[in-house]
């Protein structure tokens, strides 16, 4: 599914524009928040009067139009009426931001990550985006209109805005106070009580903080993520976060450096971390800079099924909650099937040719579309299961 | 950000080697050594693995190096930061001392329908003006008992037969309920009756009042009615025919059974636990023998029979395991309790085996004539002549008289086995507890002599025992603990998080 598209920005104006997209023309009161969609030229240019923007498919002639406009798009079919989109001047992008119809909308807070981990799927960037995207989602938050049943709050690493964080979590409180809030973040700053506190002072109803922990050995922990201390920092953060009744989840990504002591890291969690509300046991993206670290952080599923059992055995006994993420059940050992989630977000989620004759597919997660070039070497079709 | 990553080795703490972190070790069996830290995590190793810890021989980036770290027996230059979470677990591990005095023990009468051969102090009497609680002394116990701060209060209602004395706990339990709201504490009540005398009428009180009841059932007929005389030789079968009807009335979760083992009990562990299973109980106490009655006056048998318990109590355990394992859920509570204490970050709410000892801070004991004691057991030895551990009297001292007397404060200072000879320095001190009025009883001293020390004997083996079967890591037996600890059934145990 695609989330981002591009063309020839008009001249004249600089600032990035967010707005509701429609193909078809909207009345005059409307058109302040709307972003009008063409596969044509406008015959006249009134047409286009009061409009936030346009994006054209076809080629502009160098006349001016009234509104910003991004044209020669080269495709605008993925875009639905009343998805919401930027459009960025500098660069001629259109990316979307928000989907009515998914499940999986996401809010980016920045590009920036005071972490470096060998496996990030999304490689961060050290470029000051901070205010300029915060005041993009206070207007994306603006223009939703039905309230979603979830949205993640996602970077690059949301807690470098500082305190336009909790400008942000504080908007989403007041206009959807009944939709579940997801941040993904690596808990470091937490380990400062002030900036815990005022983030639990904006009294979200139904937030959740999902944080990674990477293993019970700090080093191994600070060379993943690669940055020293992390691992403390974020041991301390995640006693912030309990002692100040913010909810976390523990997210682990499986690999060659996690797997070795993942038992020993189910056992910290629950001597450590007992108050964490789920513990999420994830697969390996092969996206961002995990394929230029692959020879540091392969090892097929297949071949760590033992080390997955028995993590899930520690976490599930104790009365944690568990759960396995982007594995697929034909290499997942069948005592852990019911732990399986369908994680993957629709717009990167696929399934491989195999998958064709197989009877569980639709129990099946499934893979990340990037999984194609690397996946396990034990794919297989599963017979059916009553 | 730069796209260059870095070797493991800039991670690691520095070569400037590691510092200790308080722990205690022991040797398990021939081969292995039990090491524990001060919040009771542990690491079962081969012989030599307390040595190359405490010599610093440990090597950075082993195995052994990381999980002792993670554990927090040790603690090098990049993990400082880390000690205030040590702080944290032990606050965690000992807040069950948290509002003091939860339980509160009426005896509202010491009268009996029974003559139980290990009771010291019933009467079998139909004298109620002598040994009934007066309504006065009800009155005042219940005022001192809600001055304690703890939110959460229990209140148990005892005897002798407390249903003999209706009429006084209809007079407690409105006064309690009523002070409870006034203040804003949860108060539970359980009586603690033979049953024998439990009228529908009766029943359906403590059913309305939402009382729990707690009886005895000490085995099977021939065991049960030998260890618990009374007129007609029929204990058993009241006991069983009661137990049913007051499940019908109050509900089968609102009915426990406690047995009290005898020297007859331990010779039949199975018989005890499959009538346990045959009454449908889902929790069975395979409790120490009381050294208040006979253990105490022929001492010499105590060795003998320490190690009867130990035989019983092991060859007990693992019938139960084998229970479990054939679907019936089952959970052992004194290996429940040590468990929670071993494989848990918290700490327990059991009186009988905590450290600082539970008597007074987690116990107090309102006797029928407005006696207060630190626990049952001073009650009894008081019965017996003794009133060492009388810490006042309801009409006639107030809560801060009581806990700043003489009785209270001398206890309190032998309470903890953190600081008494033979116990700090043992690996299984944040397991175990301290029981001055035990060492009293029966050594003649509430510090007490540790090495010939029965409580001391009993619980180290029990523990070792305990260690031994977690050491084994089956699946299915760790499966069966937690299931204990999460009073949950063995069919819940592995359960999966709601999506």
């Amino acid at each position: 599914m695609k989330l981002t598209t591009g063309g020839i920005p008009d001249k004249y104006r600089k600032q990035p524009v967010v707005g509701k997209v429609s193909w078809k023309p909207v009345g005059e009161a409307d058109r302040n928040e709307t972003i009008f969609l063409s596969n044509e030229t406008p015959c006249d240019p009134k047409e286009l009067g009061g409009y936030r923007g346009f994006l054209t498919t076809a080629k502009l002639e160098s006349h001016a139009v009234s509104v910003p406009t991004i044209s020669s798009v080269q495709e605008l079919e993925h875009l639905r009426n009343g998805d919401i989109v930027a459009m960025e001047p500098a660069n001629g992008f259109v990316r979307t931001l928000y989907r009515p119809d998914s499940d999986h909308n996401v809010i980016f807070a920045t590009e920036r990550c005071n972490s470096n981990c060998l496996m990030c799927s999304q490689p961060p960037r050290d470029r000051d985006d901070t205010d300029a995207l915060l005041q993009r989602n206070l207007e994306l938050i603006r223009l939703i209109e039905s309230p979603p049943a979830r949205l993640v709050i996602t970077g690059g690493e949301p807690t470098l805005l500082g305190e336009r964080l909790f400008t942000l979590v504080a908007a989403l409180r007041d206009k959807f106070p009944k939709t579940y809030l997801h941040m993904l973040t690596n808990g470091r700053i937490f380990s400062r009580p002030s900036f815990t506190a005022g983030l639990a002072a904006i009294g979200h109803p139904d937030f959740m903080l999902g944080i990674p922990l990477y293993s019970d050995d700090a080093s191994i922990h600070d060379y993943t993520v690669q940055a020293r201390g992390a691992f403390d920092q974020t041991v301390l953060g995640l006693q912030q976060l309990a002692r100040y009744g913010l909810r976390v989840e523990i997210r682990v990504v499986l690999h060659a450096l996690t797997i070795p002591r993942l038992a020993e890291l189910a056992d910290y969690i629950y001597r450590n971390l007992t108050f964490v509300e789920h513990v999420a046991l994830m697969g390996l993206e092969n996206i961002g800079y995990a394929p230029r670290n692959m020879d540091k952080l392969w090892i097929d599923p297949a071949d760590y099924q033992d080390q997955l059992e028995l993590a899930v055995e520690i976490l599930s006994t104790r009365g944690m909650h568990v759960s396995i993420y982007n594995h697929q059940l034909c290499v997942l050992r069948r005592s852990l099937w019911k732990f399986a989630r369908k994680s993957i977000s629709d717009w990167k989620n696929i399934y491989l040719d195999e998958c064709g004759k197989c009877g569980v597919r639709d129990q099946c997660g499934g893979f990340f579309q990037w999984a194609t070039k690397l996946h396990s070497a034990h794919i297989h079709p599963m017979p059916s299961v009553g | 950000m730069a796209r260059v990553f870095y070797p493991v080795e800039n991670y690691s703490a520095s070569e400037s080697g590691y510092r200790l972190l308080p722990l205690r070790f022991l040797r398990l069996d021939q081969d292995r050594e039990l090491l524990v830290n001060e919040v009771g995590e542990f690491v079962i190793g081969p012989l030599g693995t307390a040595k190359a810890l405490i010599r610093k021989q440990l090597v950075r980036g082993s195995d052994m190096y990381s999980t002792f770290k993670a554990k927090q027996f040790l603690s090098d230059d990049s993990s400082s930061p880390l000690l205030d979470l040590l702080a944290t677990k032990y606050r965690t591990k000992y807040s069950f001392i948290d509002g003091f005095t939860k339980l509160h023990i009426f005896v509202v009468t010491l009268r009996c329908d029974h003559s139980c051969q290990y009771c010291q102090v019933s009467r079998q009497t139909a004298d109620k003006s002598t040994y009934d609680m007066s309504l006065e002394t009800a009155e005042k116990s219940v005022d001192l008992m809600m001055e304690t701060p703890a939110r959460n209060v229990t209140l148990e209602l005892q005897g002798g037969e407390p249903l003999l004395a209706f009429d006084v706990i209809r007079h407690i339990v409105p006064l309690a309920k009523k002070k409870a709201k006034l203040l804003n504490k949860d108060l539970e009540i359980v009586v603690t009756t033979n049953l024998a005398n439990a009228t529908d009428e009766i029943l359906f009180y403590l059913r309305n009042e939402h009382i729990k009841v707690s009886t005895s059932l000490d085995g099977p007929g021939a065991i049960h009615n030998a260890n618990r005389p009374r007129p007609g030789n029929n204990s058993y079968e009241l006991t069983v025919r009661n137990i049913a009807r007051a499940r019908e009335i109050l509900g089968v979760d609102r009915v426990a059974a406690l047995m009290t083992t005898t020297q007859l009990s331990l010779e039949h562990p199975i018989e005890i636990i499959d009538e346990y299973v045959r009454q449908g109980f889902h929790s069975i106490f395979l409790r120490p023998i009381s050294p208040y009655g006979f253990a105490v006056k022929t001492r010499r048998k105590t060795g003998y029979q320490l190690d009867a318990f130990l035989n019983f109590y092991r060859t007990g355990l693992a019938h139960i395991l084998e229970i479990n394992k054939k679907g019936y859920d089952l959970a052992e509570v004194y290996a429940k309790i040590l468990l929670t204490k071993i494989l848990t970050p918290f700490g327990t709410g059991y009186v009988d085996l905590q450290s600082p000892a539970g008597a007074g801070i987690n116990v107090l004991v309102y006797n029928y004539d407005g006696d207060v004691y630190a626990t049952d057991e001073s009650r009894m030895l008081a019965e017996m002549g003794d009133h060492t551990f009388r810490l006042g009297n309801v009409r006639q001292h107030t809560r801060k008289q009581i806990f700043t007397g003489d009785a209270f404060v001398n206890l309190a200072a032998a309470s903890c086995n953190q600081s008494l000879t033979g116990c700090s320095d043992c690996a299984l001190q944040p397991y175990c507890g301290s029981d001055p009025i035990h060492n009293h009883a029966t050594q003649g001293d509430i510090f007490g002599h540790r090495p010939t020390s029965g409580f001391c004997h009993r619980n180290m083996e029990v523990i070792k025992h305990l260690f031994e079967l977690i050491a084994q890591q089956d699946k299915e037996t760790m499966r069966i603990f937690f299931a204990w600890i999460q009073n949950s059934g063995l069919g819940d145990v592995n359960r999966v998080a709601p999506s």
